[in-house]
């Protein structure tokens, strides 16, 4: 068995950003398949323009219309390619100086091993045929590569205003682990267990268990099993509907201090009017059935009133 | 300005940490050491500063979670930064310049190995131009390594041996996740992964933590002998686009240098160099001529924990200040695509305008 318990999570989504005059008037020119360099105060062109000087810090604010021609400037082969790129098969990146341009722009060439490109080669841009303004409307090929379409021209969108915005979708895929100490507070859970640890030093019981205890900096090592019965401490009705909603509102999320612990659990309120929830009142775990159980806190489908009178404030007042 | 002096270093380097990216557990010892070399206790410590990143832990506010390793209640005086640990150390030595603190403990922390590492660092490039096509950190390494080929600044060979003598100093490095040299000859038959780069010309993927305590004048003379005296820090970065920079040079890497008061008269440059191209970059641009000695811990082509590698650098040349066998060292750390961003951390064994 793995020391932790891990899993594959993917986080995604998407940045909206305005582009501003400079990178604006460029995305512009890409949907409308037309490269835009801007010049710079020492009276190179740079392709894409910067939004400001690198020398002078000044705005760019001269722009030059160019053809879709350049050299390549430098390049390499990527053998292994990663998600998201241009290409999902071994293509090469390059620096690109456009024709005209002096400064070079990283971009895409599609060609299909590394022996047929080199620096000094010219290379064209292949236009996408659905173009947003986007430095994904286009790819470069070889120039000697015959294009089976001619250039498109003019806008491919239902309009010809100014792109004032991009949207850059974000998805990144991680190997998720859990600490040991939570690792086994989760497979306590598919036992039926509620696992917690005491720190060695100020002997808190911290449920989940931490890596260390913020007090003290130390492992919480001694291992505590804890009751599934305890005390809101705090909690709060949602009346608000979100993306990804389980139960209908309103329902009430709460902080459970078990029996035994030292830090409350985040956990629902169920099988009672959401109005009638109150801090102090004696809640106990429901379970799903045993076939339904993996290595997660939703093991508990929620917590449910025990029908005992209130906590004491005084018994929970230091945990609030 | 204050004497300020580098009097702690523990770290841990390792291919895969099997464990979560708050790396809490993995700090609770290292800090231990940190403790164990100054015989201090967390009360001793006046300022506490970290480097790491949301996007290599895939969560938010992910340090928040590191720091209970500190032991943060009652509330310590705590600051972070999304950056190497180098980054979090110049904080650290500000913060003890105001007077404010006497003493500073400083780490950094990062699991790479819980991504795709070369695809995550996308997330540092220009947002427009530049992320959306998703040009890992590899492919941007190899199209400046071969800007310097061209221009016969370099050739293969001399990237090979780069990285032997590299792998070869690792073999006396216990932290090192890769090390062996063999020849140039046997590097250069090795196959291309992203030409004209090999996989031994960039930095393993590399996961681990280190800590740096950093402390002024008495203090720092309780604790060491030898203190490692910061007679300069400064850090400076070159532009976000990489067409508007060349970048067979580093700008950056010469201005902080300058404003660190040069490099005149160190012995040993310990540098952040994840490609092997950059490590001639840098030795140029740092002025670094003669019998300088560059990176005797292997460095990052022996293991490059992202967020503390930089650190390590600095920790690696101040052992050296300690153990007598160097008396001006050099650690230098990098961020960013293509040495977009550089730090140098200059060391002496005596303090500024003092005798030795
Ligand atoms: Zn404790």
């Amino acid at each position: 068995m793995s020391r932790t318990l891990q899993a594959p999570v993917t986080v995604a989504f998407d940045y909206t950003r305005s582009t501003g005059p400079v990178l604006g008037r460029f995305f512009t020119g890409l949907r409308d398949a037309t490269v835009v360099g801007g010049r710079l105060s020492d009276g190179r062109v740079a392709v894409p323009p910067p939004e400001y000087d690198p020398i002078s810090h000044q705005a760019v604010t001269e722009f030059v219309e160019l053809p879709d021609t350049g050299t390549v400037t430098s390049w390499t082969w990527v053998s292994e390619p990663v998600a998201g790129q241009p290409f999902d098969r071994p293509f090469a990146y390059a620096l690109i100086t456009i024709d005209g341009a002096d400064v070079p722009w990283l971009h895409a060439v599609d060609v299909s091993s590394s022996e047929e490109i080199e620096t000094g080669m010219k290379v064209r841009v292949k236009w996408a045929e659905e173009r947003t303004g986007a430095v994904t409307d286009l790819t470069f090929v070889p120039d000697s590569v015959g294009l089976d379409t001619p250039p498109p021209s003019g806008s491919s969108g239902s309009t010809s205003d100014p792109v004032s915005r991009i949207v850059t979708p974000v998805s990144l895929d991680y190997q998720y682990a859990a600490s040991p100490e939570e690792s086994s507070f989760f497979r306590g859970l598919a036992e039926g267990r509620i696992l917690g640890q005491r720190c060695p030093k100020c002997q808190k019981v911290y449920v989940p268990p931490r890596g260390a205890c913020p007090t003290d900096g130390v492992p919480t090592a001694e291992e505590i099993e804890l009751s599934h019965v305890g005390t809101v401490t705090t909690f709060c009705v949602v009346n608000v509907p979100f993306l990804g909603q389980k139960i209908k509102p309103p329902y009430v999320s709460a902080y459970v201090l078990l029996d035994g612990a030292d830090i409350a659990l985040q956990h629902l309120i169920l099988d009672i009017p959401a109005d009638e929830v109150r801090m102090g009142m004696r809640v106990k775990a429901v379970w799903k059935p045993r076939d339904e159980w993996v290595t997660s806190i939703e093991n508990i489908s929620h917590f449910a009133p025990t029908d005992e009178p209130d906590a004491d404030f005084d018994s929970y007042k230091h945990h609030l | 300005m204050r004497d300020v002096a580098v009097v702690g270093f523990a770290q841990r380097q390792m291919k895969d940490f099997d464990g979560s990216p708050s790396m809490a557990e993995l700090l609770v010892p290292i800090l231990a050491e940190c403790y164990d070399q100054t015989g201090w206790s967390k009360k001793d410590i006046g300022f506490w500063c970290s480097g790491s990143s949301d996007y290599l832990a895939g969560r938010s506010f992910s340090f928040v979670s590191a720091i209970d390793a500190i032991g943060v209640l009652p509330p310590v005086n705590e600051s972070h930064v999304e950056m190497d640990a180098a980054w979090a150390l110049y904080e650290a030595w500000i913060k003890i310049q105001t007077g404010e603190v006497d003493t500073a403990l400083v780490f950094g922390f990062g699991k790479a190995s819980a991504g795709v590492l070369r695809r995550t660092l996308s997330m540092q490039l220009d947002p427009y131009t530049m992320t959306p096509l998703w040009p890992d950190t590899v492919s941007l390494a190899a199209l400046q390594a071969r800007l310097g080929l061209d221009a016969g600044l370099w050739d293969e060979a001399a990237l090979a041996e780069v990285v032997n003598r590299s792998l070869t100093d690792a073999e006396k490095n216990e932290y090192a996740v890769r090390a062996g040299g063999s020849s140039v000859s046997e590097l250069l038959a090795r196959p291309m992964f992203a030409d004209p780069l090999r996989k031994h010309d960039c930095a393993p993927v590399t996961d681990g933590a280190a800590a740096i305590v950093l402390a002024a004048g008495d203090r720092a003379r309780d604790v060491r002998e030898r203190p490692a005296w910061i007679s300069g820090i400064a850090h400076s970065s070159d532009g976000l686009h990489l067409g508007t920079r060349d970048l067979t040079v580093s700008g950056s890497a010469e201005r902080a240098a300058a404003a660190a008061g040069g490099t005149a008269g160190v012995q040993v440059a310990e540098l952040h160099a994840p490609f092997s191209h950059q490590e001639l970059v840098l030795r140029s641009a740092l002025g670094l001529v003669g019998d300088v000695q560059v990176s005797p811990s292997g460095g990052a082509l022996a293991a490059n924990p992202m967020f503390s590698a930089g650190a390590v650098r600095i920790g690696e040349a101040a052992k050296r200040i300690w153990d007598g066998s160097a008396d001006k060292v050099l650690g230098h750390a990098t961020s960013g695509p293509a040495l977009q961003q550089n730090l140098v951390c200059v060391m002496e064994a005596a303090e500024n305008g003092r005798a030795k």
